[in-house]
């Protein structure tokens, strides 16, 4: 069971200054490694106990993961590019506002200061059995705790489950996946990955919600000049309005002519161990006008296959109807 | 230090076993891989083809020249099994490996299903139509034939041992290896598999408790390593020079009259048949007497 403590276990404290180098560090101590971005994540574990690394490597001093630069008609967005420095800035809110207001949505004002973008989609589950130390499979063990018949599972996954039942609780995420955006990492080999692919559910490995394994380090987020101005739509449905994770958000991006939906990418979170795009209702609502009878065959069709957990059938309706809503903001 | 168990604490602060240790897999790689490499020039150093080359056998009189081996359903049980064994154990340790494969594990509980469907086709098929006991009977020529065998490989001085019915030795210990590991693979791996998302089962995880499951996983954990090794050993043997004949015999059904010669007692493995010209496949299912009787 996890235990408040005072004191944070002691570890080694790196702090390199070029992406080279953390790399290097991390492949030097693998598992034993942790990246401390903005730091939101990080120290709820270290101060719980339940995860000790035994170096964490601060990737703060490095400044080419730090700001928001134009690249290729697009953006490039540094992993340690606050939240705020997301929202605040000027092409992010004029071109891509979808990803300005998913930002806009994550916890306080004090916590957007602090938290970075790379760690925003980064951050682990925040299924409480998992993060209470309790040896779920997602810690190593073999049992998932919240899909007990008894469990307290309101905010669980209603899809995309395979023994754990824990949601991704990412604003940015979908944002980024209605944007098209790519992520780079650097484990030493540079690769880019799209947005969807950057993160993985349990069906993959349970104990990781993205590609990120020891050794990798997420250094970008190129958001490119596809999905710029196109009319965007985001909604987050949360407990409290001031500040919480998600129940079920959307983020959609059409790209209209005329009244008629010519293309559209839709991603939804908080109801999958990853964040779900919606491709079936992409390619649904496409060539639409987004009418009413489209908008129901959307919200239906997003829902297939889902099934509730003992606590949390009313994320059903909410996804279909946040689904339903984001079509119906371009009819 | 290899260890063989994990285990954790469970929310009560009590230490329960959750499974084998992944040490093991590398274990069970290593051990197989330094077996092939040691038999093989074991193998060179003792001559044992040039051996085999030296001593023609005569060839009993009556003898068509293709004697059934296997038939066309046991060909395709073997085969079968062999597919989904080997999917089996693709999706269980390449996950272990660290490499990312989505969806193993519906393939591995698929291949679970297509494997204890085998299985029970192979049961069924083994006591109605097959030789059965010359197979499955343990009694004192199989322990003398074992002795023999044992003698003749760690001695090269050793006589060699008798002439076998229609399953040498070595085949029914590997048999008999087989059907205690992979038996243990599917009664625990169907008890895993009512803690997954599957047509055939609600899930439930709470079907036994903490350390009944972690007997379970256990279990099927040490069943899967020990594959690893039976099943590299099966494969290594398939494919060697010498071994390629009774290899060829899973494929096409037959063997040829020399090798039979060479290798089985006619009167443990009694073999009847027309002789055909052009050497029509013979018919062997005349049972051989049971060794043991």
């Amino acid at each position: 069971m996890a235990t408040i403590k005072d004191m944070i276990p002691p570890f080694d404290l790196v702090q390199p200054t070029s992406v080279d180098d953390a790399v290097a560090l991390l492949r030097e101590h693998g598992a034993n490694a942790w990246v401390l971005a903005g730091g939101l994540d990080t120290f709820d574990w270290l101060k719980d106990r339940i995860k000790r690394p035994g170096v964490v490597v601060d990737i703060g001093g490095i400044q080419e993961l730090h700001g928001i630069r134009d690249a290729q008609g697009g953006l490039e967005i540094g992993a340690m590019a606050t939240l705020t420095e997301v929202i605040n800035h000027q092409r992010v809110r004029s071109e891509y506002s979808l990803l300005a207001n998913a930002a806009d949505h994550v916890a306080t004002p004090q916590i957007r200061n602090q938290g970075t973008l790379g760690g925003n989609v980064s951050q682990d589950t925040r299924c409480w059995y998992y993060r209470s130390g309790w040896p779920c499979y997602r810690a190593g063990g073999n049992t998932c705790y919240a899909s007990a018949p008894v469990a307290m599972n309101r905010e669980h996954a209603i899809m995309g489950t395979s023994r754990c039942v824990a949601v991704n609780p990412s604003d940015t995420a979908p944002a980024l996946i209605a944007l098209d955006a790519k992520m780079v990492v650097q484990s030493p080999r540079r690769r880019t990955v799209d947005a969807e692919d950057y993160f993985i559910g349990p069906t993959t490995d349970i104990t990781r919600m993205t590609i990120l394994k020891p050794g990798d380090l997420l250094t970008q987020i190129h958001i490119p000049a596809t999905w710029a101005n196109s009319s965007f739509y985001y909604e987050k449905v949360r407990d409290r309005g001031s500040w919480d994770f998600q129940l079920v958000s959307v983020a959609a991006a059409f790209r209209m002519s005329g009244s008629t939906i010519e293309e559209a990418r839709i991603a939804v979170n908080g109801v999958a161990p990853y964040p779900v795009r919606l491709e079936g209702v992409e390619r649904l609502v496409r060539g639409t006008n987004g009418d009413e009878a489209t908008q129901v065959a959307a919200g239906d069709l997003a829902i297939a296959g889902a099934r509730a957990l003992a606590r949390n059938d009313f994320k059903i309706p909410m996804m279909r109807n946040l689904v339903r809503r984001a079509v119906r903001s371009v009819a | 230090m290899i260890e063989l168990f994990r285990r954790t604490q469970n929310p009560w602060g009590q230490d329960v076993l959750i499974g084998v240790s992944w040490d093991l897999m590398w274990t069970a790689i290593v051990l197989a891989a330094v077996f092939l490499v040691g038999h093989a020039v074991w193998y060179r150093w003792r001559k044992f083809s040039e051996h085999a080359a030296a001593t023609p056998a005569a060839v009993p009189a009556g003898v068509p020249e293709r004697i059934q081996r296997h038939s066309l359903a046991a060909r395709l049980f073997h085969w079968t099994m062999s597919a989904s064994m080997l999917a089996l154990l693709f999706s269980a340790f390449v996950p272990i490996m660290d490499l990312d494969f989505a969806g193993w594990l519906t393939i591995h509980w698929i291949a679970g299903v297509v494997l204890i469907a085998t299985i029970v086709y192979h049961i069924i098929h083994a006591i109605g139509w097959m030789d059965f006991w010359s197979m499955m009977s343990v009694g004192p020529k199989f322990f003398k034939e074992g002795f023999q065998t044992v003698r003749h490989v760690l001695s090269s001085k050793a006589p060699e041992p008798e002439k076998a019915g229609k399953y040498p030795f070595d085949h029914r210990m590997y048999h008999h290896a087989i059907v205690v590991v992979s038996l243990s693979a599917v009664v625990t791996g169907v008890l895993m598999m009512m803690r997954v998302d599957t047509p055939f089962f609600t899930r439930n995880t709470y079907l036994l408790s903490d350390s009944m499951t972690g007997l379970v996983f256990a279990i099927h954990g040490f069943a899967g390593v020990s594959l690893i090794l039976l099943i590299a050993s099966h494969i290594y043997f398939a494919l060697r020079p010498e071994k390629r004949w009774i290899t060829w015999s899973m494929v096409r059904g037959w063997i040829d009259r020399e090798h039979y010669a060479e290798h089985f007692d006619p009167a443990k493995w009694v073999v009847t048949g027309d002789r055909e010209a052009g050497g029509a496949l013979a018919d062997s299912s005349v049972s051989a007497p049971l060794e043991d009787e």
